[in-house]
């Protein structure tokens, strides 16, 4: 039991935390003895602490009040708070006793709750930093590790181009081709079916089917087809014959019209090219059918497109002239032509509206030309000229990848894929060893079929659609269409 | 610079001193290098501890470093200096995105008449090469700074050191909820420092 009590004595001067025995007493200790010996002198606790005080240190009357007592006494009409029932000697004691010292388990437990938040303890250190702002990179600076490290795709992938065979997809043959310059003898329709005129013939290929029809033939001779379309709808073939005559064919009904060389359709009305540089308007509804005529060529006009709205006519002639007409209005003869540009060197041959700007013209020059040239027809101005290098006969816009086809002569006899707005040079597809007289693209715009001075017609397979890219594209067609119907209800 | 230390075998007080204060000239540049703080075209290559390092070239924070680490020796010297902190914090929000904390200990024992310690440079900056090598491993894991960031040196010392002239107090900057990675630490026998690295946790931004 004895070295029991020996431990605890020696735990006892250890623990800080208790009392010192030989040491002053705390203050906290005197207070309480000295508010105990204060209860002890005989006043009970429901009388005020500052009372007994008052009685030894202030005087317990102010001088003023010496010879009238309190009006509180006689119920005057004053309030004087009584302060008797109240603790003052309680109170005293809680608020005293908050001045004391921390016992010594307070300041380790502060010490620890320093370091918790602080980091470390702010009795040891003082943390001292150079005086001013923090300092950051000059106004601008973006962190460039973002772009090393936060791309998702790299750009390359995306624009990716993609592959193009060099080598058509089929070669037809087309015998007795007339090699002529200024004739149009391919169109394919919105039906899939390739027209192709030759001498006097004119066949159909069923691009479907593969069938080959001979859709007509001249009687004469010496007579020759100038010129054939499709109307857009794809029932309707329009041929034009040396004989001056437009002939409307669906397999044996035939419309009769003037001279034309080049023809193109929109809607009910035909307009055709001829020889002497006048455009004829044609309502193909009715037997009489002629409406008005354009003059604005010197020359046989050469090249003759609708705008894919149906709002504009380009011509271009052999005065190197390109015109723009307006539509022809019920009954409007002798119509001016919105745009007349002369910036052509050459023979305007090959026109193309793009199919996804509709106010965006792009015509090529003949030999002494060569160049391509895009026009804002809104504006009336050149967007952009390129130099080919060859002579153009035809182009046409490939909008699967937005491209621009152009068909060419003398002296590299290809045909060019252009990347639009750009123009620079997507592929060159060369095979043909004449050069090529027309060009034209498949509905779905996945093949270009040219036709060249080496009688054959070739097809080329350039703007095939990913599949699944074409699913996607389809169905936002599709919404977007019903949301067009949608508000012209 | 190394003039003071070769002399002797061993390592002397202020030799230790200048080691440590290069490592950190080094250390705070190849950070603000690693982690974007500055732009890269803004720092200069140089070989030093047979590595290649980066050191900063604009005008300003070059003044800045050198005030810094130059009193920071004067401290090292005096063993009066207990941690060297590096906050980055967003320019936009101020708010301790990370915080590179450098704990020193000092030798006090050691004076600057007292006979060289035997521990050769040679060993001193290996150990000092391989921090800095974590030091830019650490990228590989950092989460990226997005922000445009600013960046603050603390330093703590002991609680009765004269207030340098431009020199202020500040508070820890410590980050709410953070990440911390230990890295490796060096000793030249008279200062022993460890790294260490605190960031933000992604899943509390």
């Amino acid at each position: 039991m004895a070295q029991f009590g020996f431990e605890n004595d020696i735990h006892s001067i250890l623990k800080l935390d208790m009392p010192i025995t030989n040491a002053p007493m705390a203050r906290w200790q005197r207070k309480v003895s000295s508010s105990n010996t204060l209860a002890l002198n005989g006043l009970s606790p429901g009388k005020s602490a500052n009372v007994s005080q008052s009685s030894s240190k202030t005087p317990s009357k102010t001088p003023g009040k010496n010879k009238k007592p309190t009006p509180s006494r006689i119920g005057g009409d004053r309030f004087i708070p009584v302060r008797n029932s109240k603790q003052m000697d309680v109170a005293s004691f809680l608020l005293s006793k908050e001045n004391e010292p921390m016992d010594m388990n307070n300041t380790e437990n502060q010490k620890a709750w320093s370091i918790c938040l602080n980091g470390y303890n702010i009795e040891d250190a003082k943390i001292l930093h150079l005086g001013g702002k923090p300092l950051n990179a000059p106004e601008g600076y973006q962190n460039n590790l973002k772009v090393l490290y936060s791309q998702a795709t790299t750009p390359a992938s995306v624009k990716k181009t993609r592959y193009i065979s060099s080598t058509p997809d089929r070669i037809l043959d087309a015998p007795e081709l007339r090699n002529d310059f200024y004739l149009n003898l391919l169109d394919w329709s919105s039906q899939n079916v390739l027209a192709v005129a030759l001498l006097n013939s004119v066949y159909l290929w069923d691009a479907t089917q593969g069938d080959i029809v001979l859709l007509m033939k001249m009687e004469r001779e010496e007579d020759y087809i100038c010129s054939l379309a499709w109307t857009k709808e794809g029932s309707y073939l329009a041929v034009g014959t040396s004989d001056c005559k437009v002939q409307l064919l669906h397999l044996t009904q035939r419309h009769i019209a003037t001279l034309c060389i080049c023809l193109a359709q929109h809607g009910i009305s035909l307009p055709s090219g001829s020889r002497s540089g006048q455009i004829h308007h044609h309502d193909v509804r009715v037997a009489d059918h002629h409406i008005c005529t354009l003059t604005g060529h010197s020359q046989e006009v050469c090249g003759l497109r609708w705008s894919p709205d149906g709002r504009y006519l380009a011509s271009g002639g052999n005065d190197n002239l390109v015109h723009v007409w307006p539509r022809v209005q019920e009954g409007g003869a002798g119509s001016q032509s919105v745009h007349c540009w002369n910036e052509h060197q050459g023979a305007v041959k090959a026109l193309a509206w793009c199919s996804w700007q509709p106010n965006i013209l792009a015509s090529g020059g003949g030999t002494s030309d060569r160049r391509i040239r895009i026009w804002n027809v809104n504006s009336g101005s050149c967007i952009s000229s390129l130099d080919t290098q060859s002579q153009i006969s035809s182009m046409v816009f490939a909008p699967n990848y937005k491209e621009l086809v152009s068909g060419h002569g003398y002296a590299h006899n290809n045909v060019v894929i252009w990347k639009y707005p750009s123009l620079t040079k997507v592929v060159e597809l060369n095979g043909h060893e004449d050069r090529v007289l027309n060009l034209t693209l498949s509905p779905d715009c996945s093949t270009v079929a040219t036709v060249a001075g080496d009688e054959t017609i070739r097809l080329w397979k350039s703007f095939e659609v990913d599949p699944v890219k074409k699913k996607a594209k389809e169905r936002l067609v599709k919404s977007t269409n019903s949301v067009i119907h949608q508000s012209i209800r | 610079f190394m003039k003071m230390t070769c002399t002797a075998k061993g390592i002397t007080l202020k030799g230790s001193a200048e080691l440590v204060a290069e490592f950190f000239s080094f250390g705070i540049n190849s950070i603000l290098y690693q982690r974007g703080i500055y732009p890269p075209e803004t720092f200069t290559r140089v070989t030093h501890y047979d590595m290649s390092l980066q050191l900063t070239t604009d005008p300003k924070l070059k003044n800045y470093l050198t005030n810094v680490v130059s009193q920071l020796k004067e401290w090292l010297f005096e063993c009066t200096v207990q941690k060297l902190v590096l906050v980055i914090t967003c320019l936009e929000t101020n708010e301790v995105l990370e915080r590179w904390q450098f704990d020193i200990e000092c030798d006090k024992s050691a004076k600057e008449s007292s006979a060289p310690r035997e521990k050769s440079i040679k060993t001193i900056q290996d150990e000092i090469r391989s921090v800095i090598r974590q030091v830019t491993a650490t990228v590989t894991f950092l989460p990226l700074l997005e922000t445009p960031c600013a960046f603050d040196l603390l330093v703590y010392t002991d609680k009765d050191l004269v207030v340098p002239e431009k020199w202020e107090e500040s508070g820890p900057q410590i980050i709410n909820q953070s990440e911390e990675v230990r890295l490796r630490s060096f000793t030249t026998s008279i200062h022993k420092v460890n790294s260490m690295v605190a960031y933000k946790r992604i899943d509390s931004v």
